[in-house]
């Protein structure tokens, strides 16, 4: 890593989907692996069903907690659609990992807007790195669709340069015992995507 | 030891290591989780009182006997609190007191974005404003030295992006509980008759010229001497964002926003060519540095309005018009919050709707109902409003009104600041229906504890309200206790209690559905039957998330268009559209 440069993943999707609990997981391996972090997300009313984003930033030294549009390398969406919701954040050669699950909006389930189609199509077209899968089927495979989220953490995992024993640390540390090894097992289902 | 927390776990963390051990609050975002963690440390005592003024009152009280208390609010709870606080920084504190106001730039989740640095100029009360979590931790210890040293009440405000984002803190030994309280009589500084506040007024300009002497060399107040070009004045979370997008800039970064040292701005001005004021919302340090004769560029620039980002402070600066574009031109469907399947506000709105009246609403989860296609409330402006408003608009409107003004307040908003206007409400005698939508919880922030659930924050068994009997005793005769998930009761005690004369209140009682200590686990969800379902999209009225429509899936020989869906996966089996269902399809 270059000295002072700070990376910026951005995460993505809706309320009641992990993405806080996966953003802390990521946060807390990072401050293992020896560098600076930081990340801000909003609560409140995106626990009812609304959008959720988190912004996560380390490097050497990290003022913002925030990212600038523009400059995000990796965006983990954990929808379909909302990868396509925050693009002005990502930087032209960005990696992208999408969740292919589809969560419909109200107004898709009125039948009064159409879900958008070839997503992920789109993201190849404009992105130098897309990763697409669905995670809440390999997370079934791992024992519980919740665990999606770490699913998706294997997958980010691979494009980090951090210790492997430092993710399993961190994964046994932030799950009740019983739910270790599922959860283990969900991110190695995410780094073999 | 080194751990990640959010600038409202340091807060709290902070607090615990200066010592303090006692500290009251009403939840509110983004202010919620001090409270919360603050409570989980040893040999604490924390409390949520029934709202902001009563929480101040009662760290006023803990401090006049020799406690360091930490009182803990909103943005809007300290307007809520603003008549024991101005008074208080008369009285002086005598143990300690450090009001926490967590500010909301971008209203992510209030109802007006209030800048509360005003306050501290106004209550003339000191404030320090910190930028992360760290910084959190450390102004909090600060805050309550400088209480004690000038014997003044003391402002920490944080921002949601402060009390929201996770940053590096390092963890420090605890100080010790001193355990110093006892009585402290001095009637000429604490009975504020006018007499007395006469004095203490003085004394309160005295405290505000020995500040201006301390800020000067209050070591949070940092000097960064770079390019002498531009040099750049903020405090807080704005100092982040400009520190990431110019870090070769000059920086000020005030730790303390209030009073400013005029000596260190000026040392400073000296030393750069131009200086930008960057702060959100109101142009606070802005003013104040121009009143001293200091050229400087803020908001002739900057906007008034919204959290700022590193984006925005480089676009201004640099005059970038265009910002990052997005290569996607579609049109994305909003995904607007709404209430969770099984809620039991659902039923009531719905049942409400259909009998054409004006409601005035309420803060709490249920304003969300006030969206297509419930469209379940009409008005909504603070903490408690709804009575007095619906009360108002009832006697405005005389014989025209009776029978269509209805108010909505949740249990803990009605505990919180309903009872004063609906014992005016029975006082003056008017025809509202008030409608109390008992959760059983304070469901929007995360389920705390309130006067009426029965527990304390601590969670020890506590006294419960009984609602039916308060609002009794306020004088109000007609009273009704419904479940909202039963549609048929709830329309008829709506339609009996808008034809009564004089206020009515009806209770509608269901635990909030996410609220797992009232066993609201979901029942077996429910299912469409294709066969049955006409595709009339009555059900879809309910906004439910489990519920969508489809085209194209019609029975053999239908004339509709398509027909509904349950799924089965976030279904709480609530029953509420099983009921709307006119053609038995749900089930």
């Amino acid at each position: 890593m270059v000295d002072n440069e700070v990376k910026s993943i951005l995460f993505a999707g809706v309320g009641g989907q992990g993405i806080l609990r996966a953003s802390d997981i990521i946060c807390e391996a990072i401050m293992e692996a020896g560098l600076d972090v930081k990340k801000s997300e909003v609560h409140g009313m995106a626990q009812r069903g609304g959008c959720v984003t988190s912004h996560v930033r380390y490097g050497k030294k990290v003022y913002s907690p925030l990212a600038e549009p523009g400059s995000i390398q990796t965006l983990i969406s954990f929808e379909k659609m909302e990868a396509l919701r925050y693009l002005k954040f990502l930087r032209k050669d960005a990696a992208i990992i999408v969740n292919t699950e589809e969560i419909y909006p109200p107004a898709v389930n009125m039948g009064n807007a159409p879900y958008p189609e070839d997503v992920v199509s789109f993201l190849k077209k404009h992105y130098g790195k897309v990763i697409s899968f669905n995670a809440v089927e390999l997370a079934q495979k791992a024992g519980n669709m919740k665990t999606a989220n770490v699913v998706l953490l294997g997958a980010v995992s691979n494009l980090m340069n951090i210790d492997q024993s430092i993710w399993q640390s961190v994964i046994k540390k932030s799950f009740p015992d019983k739910l270790v090894k599922m959860n283990l097992a969900a991110f190695q289902m995410g780094i073999d995507a | 030891m080194k751990v990640l927390m959010s600038g409202n776990e340091a807060i709290a963390r902070g607090a615990y290591e200066a010592g303090v051990r006692f500290a009251a609050a009403y939840p509110g975002t983004p202010s919620t989780e001090i409270l919360e963690e603050f409570s989980k440390y040893e040999g604490v005592y924390a409390e949520w009182s029934p709202n902001e003024k009563v929480a101040v009152e009662v760290t006023i009280g803990a401090a006049l006997a020799g406690e360091k208390a930490l009182a803990v609010m909103k943005h809007v709870g300290v307007n809520v609190a603003a008549d024991p606080i101005f008074t208080v920084s008369y009285t002086g504190t005598n143990g300690a007191l450090v009001i926490v106001s967590a500010d909301d730039p971008s209203l992510h989740s209030s109802q007006n974005e209030q800048d509360n640095r005003n306050y501290a100029r106004f209550a003339k009360i000191p404030m320090l404003e910190p930028a992360d979590a760290r910084e959190a931790k450390e102004y909090i210890k600060l805050a309550f030295a400088i209480s004690e040293k000038f014997d003044t009440p003391v402002f920490l405000r944080s921002t949601t992006r402060v009390a929201h984002s996770k940053s590096v803190v390092t963890l420090a030994e605890p100080e010790k509980y001193k355990g110093k309280t006892g009585f402290t009589y001095n009637a000429e500084k604490y009975v504020m008759v006018p007499v007395n506040a006469r004095s203490q007024r003085v004394e309160v300009e005295k405290r505000q010229q020995a500040l201006k002497i301390f800020v000067e060399t209050f070591p949070e107040n940092k000097m960064e001497i770079s390019n002498p070009d531009v040099g750049i004045i903020t405090a807080g979370m704005p100092y982040n964002y400009a520190k990431e997008v110019f870090p070769d800039y000059s920086y000020l970064k005030l730790g303390m926003v209030y009073p400013l040292p005029e000596m260190l701005i000026r040392n400073f001005a000296s030393k750069v060519k131009k200086i930008y004021v960057i702060e959100e919302l109101d142009p606070f340090l802005e003013e104040q540095i121009k009143a001293m004769g200091i050229k400087v560029i803020g908001k002739e620039i900057f906007p008034y309005t919204l959290e700022f980002d590193p984006g925005i402070i480089r676009n201004v600066i640099e005059r970038n018009t265009e910002g990052t574009v997005s290569p996607y031109k579609e049109s994305l469907s909003p995904r607007p919050p709404n209430l969770c399947p099984g809620c039991p506000h659902r039923g009531l709105f719905y049942a409400l709707r259909k009998h054409k009246v004006y409601v005035h609403g309420d803060i709490g989860c249920y304003t969300l109902s006030y969206m297509k296609p419930l469209e379940g409330l009409h008005s909504c402006i603070c903490m408690g409003a709804s009575i007095g408003m619906a009360h108002g608009m009832s006697k405005a409107l005389k014989e025209k009104g009776k029978g269509k003004v209805v108010g909505v307040i949740g249990d803990s908003t009605f505990l919180h600041s309903g009872i004063t206007s609906l014992l005016n409400m029975a006082y003056n005698n008017s025809d509202a229906l008030i409608i109390i939508l008992d959760n059983n919880t304070t469901a929007m922030t995360g389920m705390q504890e309130h006067p009426g659930t029965g527990y304390t924050l601590m969670g020890k068994e506590a006294k419960k309200v009984n609602l039916k009997v308060l609002i009794s005793a306020l004088g109000i005769d007609n009273i009704k206790v419904i479940d909202p998930l039963d549609q048929k009761a709830t329309r008829s005690a709506i339609k009996e209690e808008l034809a009564k004369d004089g206020p009515s209140v009806i209770i509608a009682q269901r635990p909030c559905a996410l609220f797992k200590r009232a066993n609201t686990k979901a029942k077996p969800a429910l299912k469409v039957d294709p066969d049955k379902c006409e595709g009339c999209k009555v059900c879809l009225g309910l906004n439910c998330p489990p519920i969508s429509w489809k085209k194209g899936v019609t029975k053999e020989g239908s004339k509709r268009k398509g027909i509904s869906f349950i799924d089965e996966n976030i279904c709480n089996g609530c029953g509420l559209c099983e009921q709307v269902c006119k053609f038995g399809a749900i089930s």
